[in-house]
């Protein structure tokens, strides 16, 4: 394959790729009419589709230094917009984004505002500037405009503290869909969802990843967005859900006054009987519930996040031009409201079908062992994500006496809505999509800012090209090995983990990355203490919040990131202003940094 | 000024001004979450509370990206520093 021509075909290769895969749902489809089982189905679309990334994964292998770090710089506006979407929309937006809006309703909006808003900044702060500078790693810019080890060795630091914070969940997401659909205990399950992702990210590096993320966001829309429009017809609640539900929306409030949501409160002792994980429904859909500082402060830290995770920021650096990193910011955001969008819906279609005792798929109201009866309860009350319990002894099943996992309003909604099992295979392979994706963005963040900033600018400069891309896949292999390794033990949930990456993220390199390009005065001791003591103070706040600290402003362990960046603006500031300026040439290059023409300032091949 | 400075004036004023939209739809309406859903304006039938973190914001956000890079493509071409293709 000659990757000139490759590049020129991207539509045609990718439009093909498309249609395969829909053929393949189809014949799918076709093979469950003529009797085959679900458990084959499930197994046929996640090995199927990891399949065909694991040879998109060796077409791209490279032997040279930039494709390996920066795809060679040559990756469309749109394609890397596709792929930085499916960069960014982990397993948990995926699997879990649904969940949180049915739950938590307008509180947890806070995140999709936060998540998109976010590349505001991406676009006007920063994506464009870092490009012009050339450099394959976040620390790479860093270490080079502020100048020194020290400065290159704080920003590797946070980095792989914020990102292998991240990677571990997606892991953890990778073994859930991987034991679930393969059914295969989780254990073992966590190291085959690992292989998959060495398998795309070893051989070619960033090209490799680019080319898959493509492929992995063409098969999560479809998983998402096919479901979202498929129920809503079937339901007959607008073709398209998006501009269409507005009446589903006030049917769900006066359902859920006409059920007594809020009146009726459930015992501890009732409580205690539910299996862990599991929640009822308990707020409001659509109402205002929470307090402007609460949404505004989750937002915010969402958003500086958002501009300062590496592995989003690196896409940018592959693009041809400074003019085509800022465009690709804002078709990356398209691609991305395109699901975000969509998870609303979806919550609102999933919660109406489960409440409406109009629908024939509504079952609050009805009796306790019609409803334990249900094919779909059963298998899914299995999975530990649906459980129901008569608390009032009354024989039928109240609002405040069904509960469900979070996951489960993606992974279940279509086997409750009564769609085919394929639907529920081809939702699998989207999830398995979206983290893959991630994680391989995550864990070659991790490894390229080790084998580029920490092996080859400091400790062996000299080494060749073949060594130091020999290095990088080594490192590649063993954090992914140690991100699965950690996965596996089930610390924390998905979703609370990949909140604090966000934090820790904005505590150490929101402020040093953005004053780097738009305040001059900025030095090398200013930003060193900005990204250490933001770190640091950023952790602190957590950890003392977390064994029961009061905290203070009303911020929690979901926005530390709050206090962690305020204390980097002010160190980073007051240290900058109190040491020597930056010497000229330092000077020269932000100048230079600021124009979108001419060469960028590190070499094509560094 | 030299071409440089001004070419930078221009950025920072545009880049004040994209930031101001975003902060009003990032942060600015949602201090009134209670008033937006008492509002009788209801984009599409949608309580604007719902509306705005659903789709409102979101999609305000795509388009002024859009809208900030054409512009800043704008005042490149003024000043020449627009890149050659294939640079």
């Amino acid at each position: 394959m000659i990757k000139g021509k490759f590049i020129d075909n991207l539509p045609k290769v990718y439009g093909i790729y498309t249609g395969g895969f829909l053929v393949f749902i189809i014949l799918m489809a076709i093979a469950e009419q003529a009797g085959m089982s679900a458990k084959l189905i499930g197994i046929f679309f996640v090995a199927f589709t990891v399949f065909i990334y694991a040879f998109i994964g060796w077409l791209s292998r490279t032997m040279q230094a930039d494709a390996y770090y920066v795809a060679g710089r040559q990756v469309p506006t749109v394609f890397n917009g596709m792929a930085t979407a499916a960069d960014w929309m982990s397993g948990a937006s995926f699997v879990a984004m649904a969940g949180g809006i049915y739950f938590k309703g307008y509180g947890y909006m806070a995140l999709l505002v936060g998540w998109t808003g976010g590349y505001v900044l991406v676009a006007s702060l920063l994506a464009p500037y870092l490009r012009k500078f050339g450099c394959y790693t976040v620390p790479d810019f860093i270490g080079t405009r502020y100048g020194g080890n020290l400065a290159r060795l704080s920003a590797v630091l946070v980095l792989t503290v914020a990102s292998f914070t991240y990677v571990t969940a997606q892991i953890n997401a990778t073994g859930t869909i991987a034991s679930v659909a393969l059914d295969i205990p989780f254990g073992i399950a966590v190291y085959v969802g690992l292989a998959s992702i060495l398998m795309c990210s070893m051989l070619g590096g960033m090209r490799a990843v680019t080319w898959t993320q493509v492929a992995q966001y063409i098969v999560l829309i479809i998983a998402y967005l096919l479901p979202v429009f498929w129920i809503s017809n079937k339901m007959g609640a607008g073709f398209f859900p998006h501009f269409m539900l507005a009446d589903e929306v006030a049917r769900i409030a006066e359902l859920e006054s006409q059920f007594g949501l809020g009146s009726v409160k459930n015992s501890a002792a009732d409580l205690a009987t539910v299996p862990k994980g599991l929640a009822g429904i308990t707020k409001a859909h659509s109402e205002v519930n929470t307090t402007p500082w609460k949404f505004i402060s989750l937002a915010v830290c969402m958003m500086a996040g958002t501009a300062s995770l590496p592995h989003v920021m690196m896409r940018y650096f592959t693009t041809p031009s400074v003019k085509t990193a800022r465009r690709s910011v804002g078709w990356s955001l398209f691609f991305i409201f395109l699901l975000y969008s969509s998870a609303p819906m979806l919550a609102t279609l999933s919660k109406l079908s489960l409440m409406d005792p109009n629908l024939s798929t509504g079952i609050i109201g009805k009796s306790i062992s019609d409803v334990q009866a249900l094919d779909w309860y059963q298998n899914w009350n299995q999975a530990n994500l649906m459980f129901v319990s008569d608390f009032n002894g009354n024989g039928k099943l109240e609002l405040n006496e069904f509960f469900m996992g979070g996951k489960a309003v993606v992974l279940a909604t279509p086997e409750i809505a009564g769609l085919p099992y394929v639907i529920s295979g081809l939702v699998a392979a989207g999830g398995m999509a979206a983290a893959m994706s991630t994680a391989d963005g995550l864990v070659l963040a991790i490894s390229n800012a080790l084998s580029h900033d920490i092996y080859y600018k400091i400790i062996n400069p000299k080494a060749e090209t073949a060594k130091r891309l020999i290095v990088a896949r080594v490192l590649l292999f063993l954090i992914g090995f140690a991100g699965a390794s950690i996965a596996a033990l089930e610390i924390q949930g998905i979703l609370g983990s990949v909140i604090w990456a966000f934090d820790f993220a904005m505590s150490g390199l929101f402020f040093p990355l953005v004053l780097g390009v738009w305040w001059k005065r900025a030095n090398a001791p200013g930003a060193v203490a900005g990204m250490l003591l933001g770190l640091i103070s950023g952790t602190a706040y957590l950890i003392w919040v977390r064994n029961g600290g009061a905290g203070f402003w009303g911020i929690t362990q979901l926005t530390f990131g709050i206090v962690g960046s305020l204390v980097s603006l002010v160190s980073m500031v007051v240290v900058s202003l109190i040491t020597k300026a930056p010497d000229a040439a330092t000077q020269r290059m932000v100048d230079e940094v600021r124009v979108p023409s001419g060469k960028t300032v590190l070499a094509k091949s560094h | 000024m030299s071409k440089q400075a001004q070419h930078w004036e221009k950025t920072r004023n545009h880049l004040f001004v994209t930031l101001a939209i975003w902060f009003v739809f990032s942060i600015g309406i949602f201090f009134f979450g209670a008033e937006m859903e008492a509002s009788n304006f209801r984009p599409l039938g949608y309580p604007l509370s719902y509306y705005m973190t659903c789709q409102g914001s979101l999609g305000i956000f795509v388009i002024l990206i859009f809208w900030f890079a054409n512009r800043q493509e704008k005042i490149d071409e003024e000043f020449g520093y627009t890149e050659r293709e294939g640079d």
